[in-house]
């Protein structure tokens, strides 16, 4: 079966171009040629990739439940925590629909505020569907440097929130909350973990591959016919005030990696720096609107404006950093 | 027999719900089902992600809807 994937995988750019060139009949080095063949070439390349990781993730997943990532983290010190918590986050199946629960049943039984926050900002931000298409689209390096800075931004953020003492900032009934003995975890054996990543796929894939899609559509309209350079000056290295704009931008802009990340690729091909193509990936990824007004039935408004203030404020950095050093 | 379905309000908890009245029916049981959206009786669960399916007290399911096949094979014993 990988023997499969791997020839169909190779054998995808030469499709793209002889679809796009020899029967369409498209002129090369048109606009629409190149719109057309960048189309025909990522969509199904980011698909197979994410089929493949998305079932390896899910079988990984199976070893990770939050009632172990749980008992791991609980009663750690900080700083050793923030670095165990953001590294769960990847492994640790959650959605965001679970954010409350999770985080009532992480800070009752002893897992330090800031820890929890840690593993709150890496689970979404640093996830698979997001490294697979980085990888997909730009190579190990940037896939890498996302990793990377997404886990020192959670790791950070959540030992800064932490430091800040912030635990009256949480609503007054969560800490009062007696949670229940959770129940044993389900022993596995390898068919059903097996099984357990064709679900995931099934999920996962079933749920991403239209936004996938779009967001390749309008990479590929960008790609074609956007000229060359053109975003270098709005988000261009040289203007500072880009980093900023991308992750206020980014913020109210709900979506998933799988949507964001096509089009971020062409701005990339335009002359858009690095860094602010970043920054405004992580917002979009990372903060959004919708998880804020699901974490107010917990935290009092201060505590979440101090963490979209620190996870934006490590964003940014991350984006000067990256505008400064390539 | 008393089926609880623990879940703050997302497509996941009503696919739950959905699938285990299915489940139950095709099994011709007799129950009682039950959504509980409350976070603090959720919690009381020890349950950290939802949906969760509660059999008689228990916790069966959690954090995920399973296939209709293994929801009936959860029900089935406790005919």
């Amino acid at each position: 079966m990988l023997l499969g994937w791997v020839t169909l995988y190779q054998s995808l750019a030469p499709f793209a171009a002889w679809f796009t060139y020899s029967l369409l009949g498209l002129t090369r080095g048109s606009h629409l040629g190149a719109a057309v063949e960048f189309f025909v070439y990522e969509s199904p390349k980011v698909l197979l990739l994410l089929t493949l990781i998305v079932f390896g993730v899910g079988i990984v997943r199976t070893f990770f439940t939050p009632e172990r990532t749980r008992r791991i983290l609980s009663g750690r010190r900080e700083s050793v925590g923030n670095v165990l918590g953001a590294l769960l986050g990847i492994v640790t199946p959650f959605c965001s629909c679970s954010a409350v629960p999770l985080f009532i049943g992480f800070v009752t039984t002893g897992v330090p505020l800031g820890v929890t926050f840690s593993f709150l900002v890496s689970a979404p931000m640093v996830n698979e569907v997001a490294l697979v298409l980085l990888f997909g689209l730009f190579g190990w390096k940037v896939a890498g440097l996302y990793l990377v800075t997404g886990l020192v931004i959670a790791i950070v953020a959540g030992w800064g929130i932490g430091r800040l003492r912030m635990e009256k900032h949480v609503e007054d009934w969560v800490y009062a909350t007696k949670p229940g003995a959770a129940g044993a975890d389900e022993e596995l054996d390898w068919p059903a973990r097996i099984r357990a990543g064709g679900d995931a796929v099934k999920d996962i894939v079933g749920r991403v591959w239209f936004y996938v899609l779009i967001g390749i559509a309008v990479g590929a309209g960008i790609h074609g016919y956007v000229p060359e350079n053109f975003m270098a000056s709005i988000m261009g290295k040289d203007a500072w005030w880009s980093v900023p704009l991308a992750v206020l931008l980014g913020v109210p802009m709900y979506s998933n990696a799988a949507g964001i990340i096509p089009i971020v690729q062409a701005l990339l091909g335009k002359g858009a720096a690095l860094g602010t193509v970043l920054a405004f990936m992580m917002s979009v990824i990372a903060l959004s609107l919708p998880e804020a007004i699901i974490l107010r039935k917990v935290l009092k408004p201060r505590l979440i404006a101090t963490f979209f203030g620190v996870v934006a404020l490590g964003i940014m950095l991350v984006g000067f950093l990256f505008n400064y050093i390539m | 027999m008393k089926l609880q379905i623990l879940g703050t309000g997302c497509a996941k908890c009503n696919a739950l719900m959905q699938a285990t009245e299915q489940a139950a029916q095709a099994l011709g049981l007799q129950y009682e089902l039950e959504k509980v959206s409350d976070l603090k009786q959720i919690m009381a669960f020890g349950v950290m992600t939802t949906p969760a399916l509660v059999v008689d007290g228990q916790v069966k399911v959690s954090g995920k809807v399973p296939a209709l096949v293994e929801l009936k094979a959860i029900l089935q014993p406790m005919k």
